[in-house]
């Protein structure tokens, strides 16, 4: 019998080596003579410990990582020995103690299936959602959906049982259903890893979304820093079709649905829902005053459902019988897991899905083992770009939606950036204007010059100039852009730039405390 | 390293033939053209726009509008240099002004010989084995001096 070897595919696990790695395996093998079986899988997550490679043995998936391709003979040796030890072992891969603390409901089957294979997705209880809801009625399928409690994962965590019913109750002719998979925000890639490593749960989230509100054509938008992922959803997508799994009369069911790839063009904004219908429709991706809201008026004039990856991805297992269980996990009005996160400079970063309600603390110190460099944590940017800078004093927040806002920050998209005490404050609250600046869509006054305004006044306060007046100029500029932005992104350039204020005043002068302490 | 087809007017007719039934497909043509010749030639604008009936100007103000699309032919490499937070956070910025440095050029231009676009690009998701980097579509993390070094090296030969 062939071994069985697994090799992430997933674009962050190529970045260090993945591809050379399985060429070094292919050559020890054939070197050996032994026959062997690479699959790409995603990634487990583990990003620290990528290429992160699995070799299947009769106790299940034994860990071996970081592997480099210098490693490769003498771990292959060890694959084939019986004992098996080697300095890179990790041991059963499900009882890695990182692993074993999630909850994955959503990522549960990425980087252990075949990403390419429809069969290996419905081994591993992919498609039960769909064919249950297949046998439901609309009303029944919203009835589940809006009792597990999910929430939009795109970081505005509206209701999806209230959009999907909105678009279900909205006659039309034509009705779509558009997956925004412009995932821009630094520190975010959990649906990269998705669409990577199990791309078929996105696929059956949306059908099952167009199978209830009557919609026959979805498109899914992705970014185009984003090349594997285009490839590995188009790949599916074609698989999915081959399965009678798209396309005309699913699964030999009354309903149709056909999916699109569209590839976006590096504009920010475009993750923004009007935008990207904007884009979708071939035009500039100028943000849309609401109302009318796209579940009334979206893409081409029509009801559309337009939901982040993820809210997609949590789907099938909650139609898949799981509602109420997935309801039953979280705090507060944030219920079942959100796969979050952990970047920039930490020990242990990659992707963790838990409950909601673990604080940043334990995601930060605990489970992320602080920075790489050794140093103390300064501050985390949770939520991306537009996302709040949280100083230590503030780590007991609770990883909820409602307790992030209360203390004037956003879980956005689940993404933690972690930076050490190097870090320049007034340096991140002008980078938070700059990006601003440059993504702007341009189309409303606050985010289109305020931003602006706020480089040049944050580079004044920098050279020392008239720094109180030119920071009550910054706080009035924030407010503007807050509440005059039409969207999200001259709405919430303010957290950061305010988080970073309010909470690192001591850097906001010509002689950052920072850059002296520094060695 | 790509290799482009010179700008020639049947075949760009051609590529926005093939796209051209699609729903808004502007976007999904401009690519197209920009995939086989390495940027977006302006001759082709115009004939977007017939393609599509749509005015010039609303075709111009989308290629316009996306960091994506050239006005002209890139370098014989493109070294793109993530510069969003996770990378900054992770020594991105001492390593983005290492490779200005060795290029003789600032991030957003061509070096003199037109062999290197050194480029920034906002979040490659590479977050958690930052920072990272793309060098003609092929990506890089954790990178550090001797892996940016091998990089712009790779990119100057």
């Amino acid at each position: 019998m062939k071994m069985r070897i697994f090799v992430p595919r997933d674009a962050a696990a190529i970045s260090v080596g993945a591809d050379e790695v399985v060429a070094a395996l292919e050559q020890a093998a054939a070197k050996r003579d032994v026959p062997i079986q690479i699959i790409r899988n995603g990634s487990r997550g583990l990003m620290w410990l990528e290429p992160m490679i699995e070799v299947a043995t009769v106790k299940g998936r034994v860990a071996y990582g970081p592997v480099t391709p210098e490693d490769v003979p003498s771990l292959f040796d060890a694959m084939i020995s019986t004992n098996g030890s080697h300095p890179l072992r990790l041991g059963l891969t499900e009882e890695i103690p990182w692993l074993k603390r999630q909850t994955r409901l959503t990522f549960a089957r990425c980087g252990i299936i075949d990403p390419r294979s429809v069969d290996d997705y419905r081994a591993h209880d992919g498609y039960k959602g769909l064919e249950r809801a297949l046998t439901l009625t609309s009303d029944a399928i919203l009835a589940d959906v809006t009792a597990s409690g999910l929430r939009g994962r795109g970081g505005a965590g509206f209701p999806t049982g209230i959009k999907w019913k909105t678009v279900a109750q909205t006659n039309a002719d034509r009705k779509y259903i558009v997956c925004n998979a412009d995932e821009g925000d630094s520190g975010t890639f959990a649906d990269r890893m998705i669409m990577e490593g199990d791309p078929f749960v996105v696929i059956e989230g949306m059908t099952i979304a167009g199978v209830t509100v009557g919609a026959t054509k979805g498109y899914i938008y992705i970014r185009s820093e984003y090349p594997h992922a285009v490839e590995a959803m188009n790949a599916a997508i074609a698989a999915a079709e081959r399965a009678g799994y798209l396309g005309q009369r699913i699964c030999g069911s009354k309903h149709s649905f056909d999916l699109e790839v569209r590839v976006g063009a590096g504009a920010y904004v475009c993750g923004e829902e009007t935008s990207l219908l904007e884009s979708l429709e071939g035009r500039r991706g100028l943000v849309r005053a609401k109302p009318p809201l796209p579940a009334h008026k979206g893409l081409f004039g029509k009801p559309s459902v337009i939901n982040n990856v993820l809210s997609f991805a949590a789907i099938p297992f909650i139609l898949a019988g799981g509602a109420k269980a997935y309801a039953d996990f979280g705090m507060g009005r944030s219920r079942g897991t959100m796969p979050i996160q952990l970047a920039g400079n930490i020990n242990y970063g990659g992707l963790f899905e838990i409950a909601f309600g673990i604080t940043l603390g334990e995601l930060v110190d605990e489970i992320g083992g602080g920075t790489f460099t050794g140093r103390p944590v300064r501050a985390v940017q949770v939520g991306g770009p537009l996302g709040a800078y949280f100083p230590r004093a503030l780590f007991d927040t609770p990883f909820d939606y409602e307790a992030f806002a209360a203390r004037d920050g956003l879980i956005g998209h689940g993404g933690i950036v972690v930076f050490d005490d190097t870090v320049d404050m007034a340096k991140q609250a002008r980078f938070a204007m700059e990006f601003c600046a440059i993504e702007s869509c341009g189309k409303c006054t606050p985010c289109r010059i305020g931003s602006t305004r706020g480089v040049e006044t944050i580079d004044k306060i920098r050279a020392g100039e008239r720094v109180e007046q030119n920071l009550a100029v910054v706080e009035d500029l924030c407010n503007t852009m807050k509440f005059g932005s039409l969207c999200a992104l001259g709405g919430f350039t303010p957290y950061p730039v305010m988080s970073a204020l309010k909470h690192f005043k001591e850097d906001f002068s010509p002689a950052p405390k920072s850059l002296q302490a520094a060695e | 390293m790509s290799v482009y087809e010179p700008w020639d007017a049947g075949r760009g007719a051609e590529i926005i033939a093939e796209h051209s039934h699609l729903e808004g497909a502007t976007l999904v043509i401009l690519h197209a053209l920009q995939e086989a010749f390495g940027y977006v030639p302006e001759p082709a604008i115009p004939m977007v726009a017939e393609a599509l009936n749509l005015s010039r100007a609303e075709v111009h103000g989308v290629f316009t509008f996306y960091h994506d699309f050239r006005h002209k032919p890139a370098g014989k490499h493109v070294l793109k240099l993530c510069r969003a937070e996770a990378c900054q956070a992770a020594g991105g910025d001492a390593l983005a002004a290492r490779a200005e440095a060795k290029l003789g050029v600032s991030i957003g231009h061509t070096t003199p010989d037109e062999r290197v676009t050194l480029e920034p690009i906002y979040c490659l998701g590479l977050c958690a084995t930052a920072p990272s980097a793309m060098l003609d579509g092929r990506l890089v993390g954790r990178l550090d001096e001797a892996r940016i070094d091998a990089l712009i090296a790779e990119a100057q030969r």
